[in-house]
């Protein structure tokens, strides 16, 4: 196969389109900006579809063998699911959450609860909102619960 | 949590220390401390004591089917009462630390 028959719109579509859906993990996960948002993710995904139906539409072009066509049907449909996956990911499976109707809401009394520091020892709400913070007494505490690391 | 960690000295300036909160173990929890020098605390809530209580247990969602936290970040005063709550509905979603600030400028 020489350079000229190969669908360059059709393989550099295919690897944007897992750019544009590993990029969000490895990249735009750090920025507020692009984290809570996709828009960067969704712009590449828009141009690796874009790549990808010129790919499509180049094999299914006459002069074509057979086996580009059949090529190209694969790689695009790869191409678009990674994008429909990025989608469901993001915009469906991580709503899946409860809501939460008995999390005490703002003038309600927070639970007295007890956790345990890195040193294993017990620490509950109270003695943290005691401990001073460069020796003057704390105006409050912010829980931040998260999933975990894994 | 980076964002929290650049973020330490307006809490600090606000009087407002803030821990972070998972069903991590207290070693994890040390090991992640140690991996990205985080210097404000992580907590361990490895027996669902406190997301329990709080309702914020999302059943079955960790490694292996566990019980996680679903994100969930709360505002406590001194006297112990909520002053403000964050409870996203997509957890891809997370709270600015901007926010959390700007609501401890309302504590007394």
């Amino acid at each position: 196969m020489t350079l000229k028959r190969i669908n360059w719109p059709l393989w550099s579509g295919l690897l944007l389109s897992l750019f544009a859906f590993l990029s969000y993990y490895l990249i735009f996960v750090w920025y507020p900006t692009t984290r809570n948002f996709p828009w960067a993710n969704l712009l590449l995904f828009v141009g690796a579809v874009a790549l990808l139906v010129a790919g499509f539409r180049r094999a299914f072009k006459t002069d074509r063998p057979l086996r580009s066509k059949i090529v190209a049907s694969i790689v695009t449909s790869v191409g678009v699911l990674v994008c429909a996956l990025f989608l469901f990911i993001f915009f469906v499976a991580a709503k899946w959450i409860p809501a939460a109707p008995g999390a005490p809401r703002v003038g309600q009394k927070a639970p007295d609860v007890t956790i345990t520091d890195t040193n294993n020892k017990p620490i509950s709400l109270a003695q943290l909102l005691s401990t001073p913070i460069e020796g003057k007494p704390p105006r409050g505490v912010v829980l931040i619960f998260y999933r975990g690391y894994w | 949590m980076r964002s929290v960690e650049k973020n330490l000295a307006a809490f600090n300036e606000a009087g407002v220390r803030p821990v972070a909160i998972s069903v991590d173990s207290p070693e994890e929890n040390r090991w992640l401390v140690q991996q990205a020098g985080y210097s404000f605390p992580l907590l361990s809530d490895s027996s669902r004591e406190a997301i329990r209580r709080f309702d914020i247990v999302h059943k079955g969602a960790g490694e292996n089917g566990q019980d996680i936290a679903r994100p969930a970040e709360f505002l406590i005063d001194s006297t112990g009462v909520v002053r403000w709550v964050n409870l996203t509905e997509n957890y891809m979603v997370r709270v600015r630390v901007e926010e959390i600030l700007a609501a401890t400028r309302d504590l007394k």
